[in-house]
Formats: structure tokens, C-alpha cells, sequence
């Protein structure tokens, strides 16, 4: 195994965690849990395995945890509270944050395919794996997430697209 | 319109860039004449594109050092336990297997004459890899009869092996890595019955599983790869259990399905 590995995973497993919770200092604990998790779990590392798949697989399950029994101290992660890390223009920065918002709105288990699918690129077999659902669950999540996505921003278009006749 | 029928898959599949070309072009002929699909797929494209535009300027970002360092002691890990990833391992999770030992009551008698053997070797004979490569060989391409029992009678299949085996085994089901169970068969082994289980994916790319209990109790074997012709195979022996998977793929696909395999078997 190249001694790299898992270092070299750091920059997605930070975006990944940075789309799950939006908050960066709250994504960098989700990343740090997540290491802190293998460690512990590293007996149950196979060599030949997909290493990817492995610690996506534990962050997704940690911020199932997470969503589901909210912190009482911290800031609740997700939803409102997205940072927008993006260097853009005016009106398209207007129009990245209606998707952040909306992707924050989705359903866990969609955002979740659908940040695996379209942002990291993941082959949907390799997803099936990594958060152990049947591939078939995989399309049918991100065919919900991404029509509901749709419907969303179509619902609450932003100033760019008001001056679209409809 | 397009020669075949175009699924909801088909444009997410579309959108992904996972699709061969031909296909491709079969679904942009197909979005040219419809619009409310050509709507969706513009909109989706849009997401992808807006999600990198969002996220990944994260990329970019210094790493934290407390992170760095929790990976390199990782990685220090992972590497020393690749390089003694053993038998011990196997042994001490519990035992093994979506073709799993219930009792081995039955079994124990049976299996003592194998045990000078080389824990690689079968009891006598074939070994276990070879006898695999020849038997995947054998009925996989089997277009009218690839199994004995279809998977649309798992449990008769299952009944029938575990009693001719006289040890409960069951195949792992291996949906979630795109193969179905197409069914199974008894086969002759050194000096009994061994069960092969066939896979099937979406391609018709197949898959055989042989388990074969003639294995020496001399303990756990890591994995191993075997290439016979054609059919790449990767065995390992797991307590009283010698397990080989072959296909017609290449070693590093193969190594990845394997350790699925394993892992399905090690987590059931």
C-alpha cells in the first residue's frame, strides 16, 4: 500500500465533509472524527479494499449520527448556516448560494448520493459500496435528490432568472 | 428517437459521462427530440457544475495540520498491517461467511484427514485454485446450463448443498457490487462434493465462487492470486472453508471484488 494513502484523501474528505455540514470548522471535526474512527476500526481494514470507499463510508455513517442526535452545545450541523467558499461573480455567486441552500434542505440519504455522485465522481457501484445500499437504491436516491434539487431551485429562482418570461 | 427505449437511468448515466459513446449518442438523439428530458438533463448539469464551482476550492485549502498528522499514523498502520494481513486475522473474526459454518460437529471427522496438507493445498489432488479455473471455465460460458439450480430457487440450491457438503453454506449475495446470483452446482473434488456458486452482472460478465470444505485445518491463508489462462482467480482459506473466486477479468478488478467478497462473508 503506497504510505501516502490516506493522506493523499485529506483535500475530498474535507470537500466531501465541507457539502455535508457546510460549517468549516464543523467539517474539519467530521474529518477528524472520521480518522479518529479508522484508527480505531483499523483491524477491520482489508488489504486490497477500496481505501476510499473505507472512509467516505465511516464519514457518511458519523454524520448519519450526527443528524440524527444533535449536538446540545454546538451549532446544529447542516441547513442554514452553509459557508459559501466560492469565488465567483455576483449573480452567480447569488445562484451557487440558492443551490447550497437547497442541497442543505435535501434529504440526508439524497445529498448524500448526490454529492458522491456529482461531486467526487464516484462510479455508482463504488457508492453502493461505500455506504452499503444495493445499487438500485443508489439511482433511485439520486434520481430523487436531483429531481427534488430541480424543484427547488425552480420554486425559488433567483434574481437572474426572475427576468426570465415564464 | 433512439433504437432503444431511454430509462431514467440512462440520463443520469447520461449526465455522469457513464455511458460507452455509442450510448451516448443514442441518448443525445433521444434529447434532441424530447425537451422535457433535454430540461432535466440541462438542469442536472447544472447542479454538477455548481457543486464544484461551491466545494471545490476546498481542495485548495491548507490542511490542518492536526488532520496531516492523524493520516500519516494511519497510513504507518495500514502499511505495517498489509504486510502481515494473515491468517490470524481471518481466525479471530468470527467465523466466516455468508457460506458460513452453523456446527461443525458433522464436519470435524471428515475434514482430519486433510491436516498434514499445506494450508494452501486441497487435502489431496487439485489445488483449490486450479480446480476453480477449470470449473469456471467449464460451465461459465454455459449459455443453456450454467447452474444446476437457478437463484429463482435459492433455497432448495441452498439446502441441497449444505446437505451434500454436509456443512451449511449460502452464497453471499453480492448485489451491491452489480452481480446476481445466477445459481449453483455440486462439483467433484478430491475426495467429495464442492459447490460452485455463479454470478452474473449487467454486462452478462460471470462470476464463480467455488467453496470447498477439503481444506487442511493448518489454519488461515491471506489471499492469493492464480492466473490459469484466461480466468484470473483469487483464494483464501478461512477456518474450515477454502474459498476461490474466478472470472475472466483483470487481476485488479478481480482483487477489488474479492475483497468485497471477503469482507461479505467476514461481516454476515
Amino acid at each position: 500500500m503506497d504510505s501516502r494513502a490516506i493522506i493523499d484523501q485529506l483535500p475530498r474528505l474535507r470537500r466531501y465533509a465541507r457539502a455535508l455540514v457546510g460549517d468549516r470548522a464543523a467539517a474539519d471535526d467530521l474529518v477528524q472524527d472520521t480518522l479518529e474512527r479508522a484508527w480505531s476500526r483499523i483491524g477491520q481494514w482489508r488489504p486490497g479494499g477500496d481505501l476510499r470507499a473505507w472512509l467516505f463510508g465511516i464519514m457518511h455513517n458519523l454524520h448519519i449520527d450526527q443528524v440524527r442526535r444533535p449536538s446540545l452545545d454546538g451549532p446544529s450541523s447542516g441547513a442554514e448556516e452553509i459557508e459559501v467558499p466560492i469565488r465567483a461573480t455576483q449573480p452567480e455567486r447569488m445562484e451557487l448560494e440558492d443551490l447550497a441552500a437547497a442541497l442543505a434542505r435535501l434529504p440526508q440519504e439524497q445529498s448524500a448520493v448526490l454529492l458522491l455522485v456529482a461531486l467526487d465522481e464516484m462510479r455508482y457501484e463504488d457508492i453502493a459500496q461505500t455506504l452499503n445500499i444495493p445499487i438500485g437504491t443508489v439511482m433511485s436516491r439520486l434520481a430523487r435528490g436531483r429531481e427534488r434539487l430541480r424543484r427547488m431551485l425552480d420554486e425559488h429562482p433567483n434574481p437572474s432568472n426572475l427576468r426570465v418570461v415564464r | 428517437m433512439s433504437k432503444h427505449m431511454v430509462t431514467d437511468d440512462d440520463l443520469h448515466a447520461y449526465v455522469d459521462a457513464r455511458l460507452p459513446p455509442a450510448r451516448r449518442a443514442e441518448i443525445e438523439a433521444h434529447l434532441a427530440a424530447d425537451s422535457e428530458a433535454a430540461t432535466r438533463v440541462r438542469a442536472y448539469q447544472a447542479h454538477r457544475q455548481g457543486l464544484h464551482d461551491l466545494f471545490d476550492p476546498v481542495l485548495d485549502e491548507p490542511i490542518p495540520a492536526s488532520l496531516r498528522e492523524l493520516a500519516a499514523e494511519i497510513d504507518t498502520r495500514l502499511e505495517a498491517r498489509g504486510t502481515r494481513f494473515v491468517a490470524r486475522r481471518l481466525l479471530r473474526s468470527r467465523i466466516a461467511a455468508g457460506v458460513l459454518i452453523a456446527s461443525f460437529g458433522g464436519a470435524l471427522g471428515w475434514l482430519a484427514h486433510g491436516i498434514h496438507r499445506p494450508a494452501e493445498t486441497l487435502a489431496a489432488g487439485t489445488s483449490l485454485h486450479r480446480q476453480a479455473a477449470v470449473a469456471h471455465a467449464v460451465f461459465s460460458p454455459d449459455v443453456r446450463r450454467p447452474v444446476e439450480i437457478g437463484a429463482d430457487h435459492e433455497d432448495q440450491l441452498v439446502t441441497w448443498l449444505s446437505k451434500r457438503l454436509g456443512v451449511p453454506v449460502r452464497p453471499p449475495k453480492l448485489a451491491a457490487l452489480g452481480y446476481g446470483l445466477i445459481g449453483g452446482r455440486l462439483l467433484p473434488g478430491n475426495s467429495g462434493p464442492v459447490a460452485q456458486f455463479m454470478y452474473q452482472d449487467a454486462a452478462g460478465r460471470r462470476l464463480t465462487l467455488l467453496v470447498s470444505t477439503e481444506v487442511a485445518t493448518g489454519g488461515d491463508t491471506a489471499f492469493r492470486f492464480a492466473q490459469e489462462g484466461p480466468v484470473s482467480v483469487f483464494y483464501w482459506i478461512d477456518g474450515k472453508f477454502g474459498y476461490a473466486l474466478s472470472a475472466g477479468i483483470p487481476r485488479d478488478e478481480l482483487a477489488r471484488v474479492a475483497a468485497d467478497v471477503y469482507g461479505h462473508l467476514e461481516n454476515r
